[in-house]
């Protein structure tokens, strides 16, 4: 049982024998642990499996497996449905908000952790200040200015948007992260005659790799999934245009089952936008943790 | 040394704040405006009400029917998240098999869409062919054939509730793990020398090491209680449940502005629950506030 474990804190481990108490004490967790993992990945599973059945199986056998492989839901949810232009928008949405998130994030998280001058703590937390605040505060004004701006329902408007609301805790964790980089690596740089910027470019911004990394995995999880922003700036979705983003369009969908019901059309939609984040997050976990706690743990 | 340090700074800074000021910092600070005017986001002149926004706000039973879902979701989400996240997280530290591949499933639910939840759980909550009234009909409850959970006034706001348990329990689970990284192994063995067991273990020296953890926690799942917007928005399609019983603030406010289009009080609504919420965290803050153990 414990004993061959590995784990350096484990200190029943070391006993030699295990009572029976503390046996039923490890069935039990076991069986707990278990009961949790599969209430939280069962669902997902679950609707994948569901996404290659017929409707008829859906209704009268939701657990078995299905029979013959239904492609077509797929190709029905794409292009009957528009995942795939809601997906084309997305990234086209996605793509540059992501480029220049890293980019202006990285430039003002660099002068704000490097260099000492007039308004740096004050800029520092004004940007801190967009962690505080709920979205739904933002969301009425905001609305107005993308319509002063002529940019709402526009591509560009919601990129801009989407950069705007991630600068705060990307700027946040690569502050914190430029700091950690040694100064004398710039110092004997501008000595050999390089520019400020090249120091930046050439010497920080691939050291910061790193950090950038998970920055752009932990905003693409955001960006990808991000519902309320796009669905309040974001209008234009009738039968020869639309604008609205894969969450959206989902959403569109699910609204619409009340008339239509293809249920099977609907877990192929649910796949195609949920399987992009498994495999991201498969993949990147521990980065994708680290992200997401930053701010919040000690140290 | 810093040679062209000041067009640097400028030049790095203008294009983040730029941005940054227009579409975040404008739009807070305005509405700290406009929830003193009388706006419906049609005619140009917006014209100042003073403090009636509020007035009628305090005297609105659909605006204390949303906080008072708001409410339960303080009281009710930060003890039963935390329970099972330090359980969980606890459990890691005992020697399990395959601690990685439970932490691993566990987290996942908060990478997911709320779209993605809401209809993965409109589905296992369907009232005819729904997992969850399936599994309780097999068990043998048969008042759960077709009991729409999300229909009703009684459960839909347990319902989703339950989600966000279900969804957020893996963060802050992960959380407790990093925290419970940082206490020295030492101590532990130190314990079992003494002869205490896992119950001692745990609450004298995990929870009281993990103070702080436990503290940062409270005030996110308060900010979170008090919010609930793309959940509740999502899974009730924006209805706030069958008269309104699930409704929270910020959904009803999303449709006293974008449906009803009176902005002026939508926003008042949000700047009432911004202090709330502030105030809340102050509160809980001091509240939990110990010495620090150093260690």
């Amino acid at each position: 049982m414990a004993a061959n474990s590995k784990m350096p804190e484990i200190v029943i481990a070391k006993r030699p024998k295990m009572p029976a108490g503390e046996l039923v004490v490890k069935i039990v967790t076991y069986v707990i642990l278990g009961l949790w993992g599969l209430i939280v990945v069962f669902p997902m599973l679950w609707s994948v499996m569901t996404s290659f059945k017929t409707d008829q199986e859906i209704f009268f056998s939701p657990w078995a497996l299905p029979k013959v492989m239904m492609f077509e839901n797929f190709a029905r949810a794409w292009v009957k449905a528009r995942m795939g232009p809601y997906l084309i928008n997305t990234l086209l949405i996605i793509i540059p908000a992501l480029f220049f998130t890293l980019l202006t994030s990285a430039m003002a998280a660099y002068v704000l952790a490097r260099f000492q001058f007039r308004g740096r703590t004050f800029i520092t937390y004004l940007f801190l200040l967009g962690m505080i605040f709920p979205i739904f505060l933002a969301l009425v004004p905001l609305y107005f200015v993308m319509q002063k701006l002529t940019l709402l329902d526009t591509f560009p408007g919601l990129i801009m948007v989407y950069v705007a609301f991630s600068l705060s805790f990307t700027i946040f964790f690569l502050t914190n992260f430029f700091r950690t980089l040694p100064k004398e690596l710039g110092e004997a740089a501008t000595i050999d005659g390089a520019s400020q910027y090249d120091i930046f470019f050439k010497v920080y911004l691939p050291l910061a790799q790193p950090g950038l990394l998970t920055m752009g995995i932990f905003n693409f999880l955001g960006q990808w999934n991000q519902y309320i922003l796009p669905n309040t700036l974001m209008i234009t979705n009738n039968d020869d245009v639309t604008h609205y983003v894969l969450s959206q369009g989902l959403y569109y969908l699910q609204s619409q089952q009340f008339y239509q019901n293809d249920w099977s059309g609907l877990f192929a939609a649910v796949t195609i936008v949920m399987v992009p984040t498994l495999v991201v997050y498969l993949a990147f976990h521990d980065r994708i943790e680290k992200g997401m706690t930053a701010g919040a743990v000690k140290g | 040394m810093n040679r062209g340090k000041n067009g640097l700074i400028v030049s790095f800074l203008a294009a983040p704040l730029a941005l940054y000021s227009v579409f975040v910092l404008f739009p807070y600070f305005s509405s700290f405006i406009f929830g003193f005017t009388k706006w419906s986001g049609l005619t140009a002149d917006i014209s100042f009400n003073g403090v009636n926004n509020f007035i009628k706000l305090f005297n609105d039973p659909k605006f204390w029917n949303a906080l008072s879902h708001n409410g339960i979701a303080l009281v009710v989400l930060p003890p039963i998240v935390i329970m099972i996240a330090l359980f969980f997280a606890f459990l890691f530290t005992q020697g399990i098999k395959y601690s990685q591949v439970f932490r691993i499933s566990f987290f996942f639910p908060q990478v997911l869409s709320v779209v993605i939840v809401a209809v993965l759980w409109g589905f296992i909550y369907h009232p005819t062919i729904g997992l969850l009234n399936s599994v309780l009909t097999t068990l043998g409850v048969e008042a759960a054939r077709s009991f729409p959970w999300l229909g009703d006034r009684g459960t839909v706001f347990g319902a989703v509730l339950a989600v966000v348990v279900w969804q957020s329990v893996g963060f802050y689970m992960v959380l407790f793990v990093a925290g419970m990284q940082a206490i020295p192994i030492d101590y532990y063995e130190a314990a079992r020398v003494d002869g205490a067991n896992s119950w001692d273990v745990f609450w004298v020296l995990t929870v009281a090491l993990l103070w702080e953890t436990i503290r940062t926690e409270i005030v996110f799942l308060m900010i979170g209680a008090m919010d609930l917007f793309a959940i509740v928005l999502v899974m009730t399609n924006g209805t706030g449940g069958p008269s309104r019983a699930a409704d929270v603030v910020p959904v009803y406010l999303y449709s006293k502005a974008f449906s009803e289009g009176q902005f002026g009080y939508a926003t008042a609504m949000g700047l009432v629950l911004l202090v709330i919420v502030l105030g809340l965290s102050v509160i809980s803050l001091r509240l939990t506030a110990r010495e620090s153990l150093e260690y």
